[in-house]
C-alpha cells in the first residue's frame, strides 16, 4: 500500500514538502490530474482524445474496483453489470426525458450506488470464490434484463443518446472528442479527489482493516458486514459513474457492451496496473485503451494468413496476462516500485515493497 | 405434461456435462485452492484435437481416448509450466494467468482451426427414445452422457476415500507440510490433481460438443455453468458439484422452456444467490468455519 507521501511525492516526480492536511493533498492530486489531463487533451488528435476519454471512465471504474479488491479484500465479477446500470440511467434519463448531463450522471451514481447497495449485502456473506461465482451469475444475469424488456431497454441494439452539445464558447472548432473527453476528465478529477481522501479517512481504515483481519477488525467495534457492504456500494458508486460517463463518450447503452469480457477485464486491469493504488488504477486504464490497438498493429505489421492475424492480438494480450503476473506479481505499480527501490537503494523504499507485497496477497485472500 | 418431462431429461443431460465441468474445477480447487478458468479453453483444445482424430482416422472412439490422454497431458503440463509459479502467491494473480490462459488457448485454436464453429459427431444416436408413440427429447447418447458423468463422479469418490493415492492427494491439499514430512510428493500430487481434473473437463467437451459445435468460443457457457454449479454444490464437494450440475441444468432447462432462452442467465443468478443466501459454502459445505 502507498503512503499518502509515497502516492504525492511519485505522482509530482520529486519530493516536495508535503502539505499535512488530506485535504489539501487531495485537491492538489486532483488539480495536478486535471492540469495534466486538460495539457493532453490539448495537444492529442480527435481520435487520441477518443482515447483519452474512455481511458478516463475505465479510470472512474478501476479506482472504485481497486478500493473494493485492494482496500477491502472483496473480489468483484460483476462491476461490468454495474457500469451497464449507470449507462442505461444516464441514457434513459438524457434520451427519453431530456435531462442535462450532470443531474443524469449524478442519478447514475445514486441509481447503481443502490444496486451495489443490494449487491453488497449479499455479498459480505460470501467468501472468494464464492463472492467471484455470485459477482460472476451478477454480471452475465442483468444484461439478459435488456432483451427481456426491449421496449424501455431496447434489446440487442441498445439506447442511443445526443452527443453532448459543445459549448460555443469554446469555438465553433472545438472538437467533439475532446469535449467529451473533457467531460470524462472532470469524472476523473472529482473520482481522485474523492477516492484519495476515503482511502486516508477512517473509513479507509477500516477497508483494511477488515481485509487483514475481520475477527481482530470487529473485537475493535467495526461491524463487518457493514464496512464489506460500504465497500461495495463506494465501488459501485464509482462504477455508475464510469459507466454513465461511457454511455455519453459512445452515445449508446447496448448490453453487447458490458458482457462478461468487460467485467473479466476490468479485474485484470486493477490486478495488472497494481492492486490497491490509483496509480495502479490509472496503468490498468491505460492498459485497457492501449494495449488491444498495439497488439493489432503488431498483428497487422506482419503479412500473415487471416487466421493467424485475426487471432494474434488476443493471443498478445493472453500472453501479457500471463508473462505479468510471472514477472511482476505486485503489478505494473509494484514492478515500478521496485526499480525505483533499486535504483535508489534506499531502506525505505524496500520497505515500501515490502508493505505491498503483503497487503497485495492479503488482497483477495478472504 | 410431455413437455415438463422433455424438459426435465433434457435439464438432466445438459446438468450432466455442467456436472463434469464442475467436477473439473473442483478437482483443482481441492488440489490447489485456484478457480481454472482456464478449463473453457483447455477442453476447447482437446475436443479440437479428437474432432481432427475423428475426421482423419474416421473412428470416434479413437478421437475419444486420444482427447481425454491429451487431457491428462495439458492439465499436467499447465500446472508444471505455469501454475506452480503461482501458487500460494496472492489468490488473484493465479486467476488473472488462468484467465490468461483461457485467452491465449482461444487464440491459439482460432489460429490453428479457424473461428468457424464445426459439427462434432456424438457417441450415440441422438434420436430420440420413442415411449407411446411420442418421440423423447432424451437419446441414447443423452443416457450415455448421464452415466458416463455418474460413473466418472463415482470413480472419483473411491479415488479420494479408498485409496492410498487418494489419501495423498487429500493430504497434499489440506496440509501440504504435514503430507512432505510423511513422505508424500506435494508436487507430483498437485500436479496429478489438474491432470485428473483436465481429463474429467476433457470428458465434458466430448459429450457437449455435438450439441454446442467445436470452435474457440463455443465452451464459454458451458465452462460459466460449470463454475456456477460448482459455486452451487460447494467448491470442496465433488457430490456437490454432480448436484449443483444437475439443479442448475434443470433450472435453466425449465426457465428456457417455459419462459424463453432470454432469461436463462438471470435464472441462473437467482438459483445461485438463492442457494447462497441459505448456505454461504454452497449446498454441501461442511461446517466448517471459515478461514479467516
Amino acid at each position: 500500500m502507498s503512503t499518502p507521501e509515497d502516492t504525492a511525492a511519485a505522482a509530482r516526480g520529486l519530493r516536495l514538502r508535503v502539505p499535512s492536511s488530506t485535504l489539501v493533498r487531495s485537491l492538489g492530486l486532483a488539480l495536478l490530474a486535471g492540469v495534466v489531463l486538460f495539457v493532453a487533451s490539448e495537444g492529442l488528435s480527435e481520435y487520441n482524445d477518443l482515447q483519452l476519454a474512455s481511458g478516463s471512465y475505465y479510470f472512474v471504474v478501476l479506482a472504485g474496483l481497486t478500493v473494493l479488491t485492494g482496500l477491502s479484500g472483496q473480489i468483484s465479477l460483476g462491476h461490468g453489470a454495474l457500469m451497464a446500470v449507470g449507462a442505461y440511467t444516464v441514457a434513459l434519463l438524457v434520451g427519453n426525458e431530456h435531462w442535462a448531463l450532470i443531474p443524469a450522471l449524478l442519478a447514475a451514481v445514486v441509481v447503481t450506488a443502490v444496486v451495489g447497495t443490494l449487491v453488497g449485502a449479499a455479498a459480505t456473506r460470501l467468501r472468494g470464490p464464492y463472492l467471484a461465482g455470485a459477482t460472476l451469475a451478477f454480471a452475465i444475469g442483468l444484461p439478459a434484463l435488456a432483451y427481456k424488456y426491449p421496449n424501455t431497454l431496447g434489446g440487442a441494439n441498445g439506447l442511443t443518446i445526443e452527443p453532448p452539445k459543445v459549448p460555443s464558447w469554446l469555438g465553433a472548432s472545438f472538437p467533439l472528442e475532446r469535449w467529451e473527453a473533457w467531460i470524462a476528465g472532470i469524472g476523473v478529477l472529482v473520482v481522485v479527489f474523492l477516492m484519495n481522501n476515503l482511502v486516508r479517512s477512517g473509513v479507509g481504515r477500516s477497508f483494511r482493516a477488515v481485509r487483514d483481519d475481520e475477527i481482530a477488525a470487529s473485537l475493535c467495534g467495526l461491524h463487518v458486514g457493514r464496512v464489506q457492504t460500504l465497500a461495495f456500494v463506494v465501488s459501485a458508486a464509482c462504477a455508475g459513474l464510469g459507466g454513465g460517463l461511457l454511455a455519453v463518450v459512445l452515445q449508446l447503452a447496448a448490453p453487447g457492451a458490458f458482457e462478461l469480457e468487460l467485467s473479466l477485464s476490468l479485474l485484470t486491469a486493477i490486478v495488472l496496473g497494481g492492486l490497491g493504488s490509483q496509480l495502479g488504477a490509472i496503468w490498468g486504464a491505460a492498459v485497457l485503451v492501449l494495449l488491444p490497438g498495439w497488439a493489432d498493429d503488431i498483428a497487422h505489421s506482419f503479412s500473415l494468413s487471416t487466421n493467424v492475424s485475426n487471432n494474434l492480438p488476443l493471443a498478445i494480450y493472453g500472453l501479457v496476462l500471463i508473462i505479468a503476473m510471472l514477472v511482476w506479481p505486485s503489478g505494473i505499480q509494484g514492478g515500478l516500485r521496485r526499480i525505483i527501490g533499486l535504483v535508489r537503494r534506499s531502506p525505505t523504499g524496500s520497505r515500501e515493497l515490502d508493505k505491498h507485497s503483503t497487503s497485495g496477497s492479503g488482497g483477495a485472500s478472504t | 405434461m410431455t413437455r415438463f418431462i422433455d424438459l426435465t431429461l433434457n435439464g438432466i443431460s445438459t446438468g450432466a456435462v455442467y456436472a463434469a465441468v464442475a467436477l473439473a474445477l473442483v478437482l483443482i480447487w481441492r488440489a490447489t485452492r485456484i478457480v481454472n478458468f482456464a478449463q473453457g479453453g483447455m477442453l476447447m483444445i482437446t475436443t479440437f484435437i479428437a474432432s481432427d482424430v475423428i475426421s482423419s482416422t474416421g473412428s470416434y472412439w479413437l478421437g475419444f481416448a486420444v482427447a481425454l490422454a491429451s487431457g491428462l497431458v495439458l492439465g499436467a503440463v499447465v500446472e508444471r509450466v505455469l501454475i506452480r509459479r503461482v501458487e500460494g502467491g496472492p489468490p488473484l494473480n493465479a486467476v488473472i494467468v488462468a484467465l490468461g490462459l483461457l485467452i491465449l488457448l482461444e487464440a491459439a485454436a482460432g489460429m490453428i482451426w479457424g473461428n468457424t464453429p464445426r459439427s462434432f459427431p456424438p457417441a450415440f444416436s441422438i434420436r430420440g427414445y420413442e415411449v407411446g408413440g411420442t418421440r423423447l427429447l432424451f437419446a441414447p447418447n443423452d443416457t450415455f452422457t448421464v452415466l458416463v458423468v455418474f460413473a466418472v463422479a463415482g470413480a472419483l469418490a473411491v479415488l479420494f476415500r479408498y485409496t492410498a493415492l487418494g489419501l495423498k492427494m487429500r493430504a497434499s491439499a489440506l496440509a501440504p507440510e504435514v503430507a512432505r514430512l510423511q513422505g508424500v510428493r506435494v508436487g507430483r500430487m498437485f500436479t496429478l490433481g489438474w491432470a485428473l481434473a483436465a481429463l474429467v473437463g476433457s470428458l465434458a467437451g466430448l459429450l457437449v460438443a455435438p450439441s454446442v459445435f467445436v470452435g474457440p468460443n463455443q465452451f464459454d457457457p458451458i465452462l460459466i455453468f460449470g463454475f456456477t454449479a460448482a459455486v452451487l454444490g460447494g467448491l470442496d464437494s465433488p457430490p456437490g458439484a454432480v448436484v449443483g450440475g444437475i439443479l442448475l441444468g434443470l433450472v435453466l432447462s425449465y426457465v428456457s422452456g417455459y419462459e424463453g432462452a432470454s432469461l436463462v442467465t438471470l435464472a441462473a443468478l437467482v438459483v445461485l444467490i438463492a442457494v447462497l443466501m441459505i448456505r454461504p459454502g454452497g449446498l454441501f459445505s461442511t461446517s466448517r468455519e471459515r478461514r479467516v
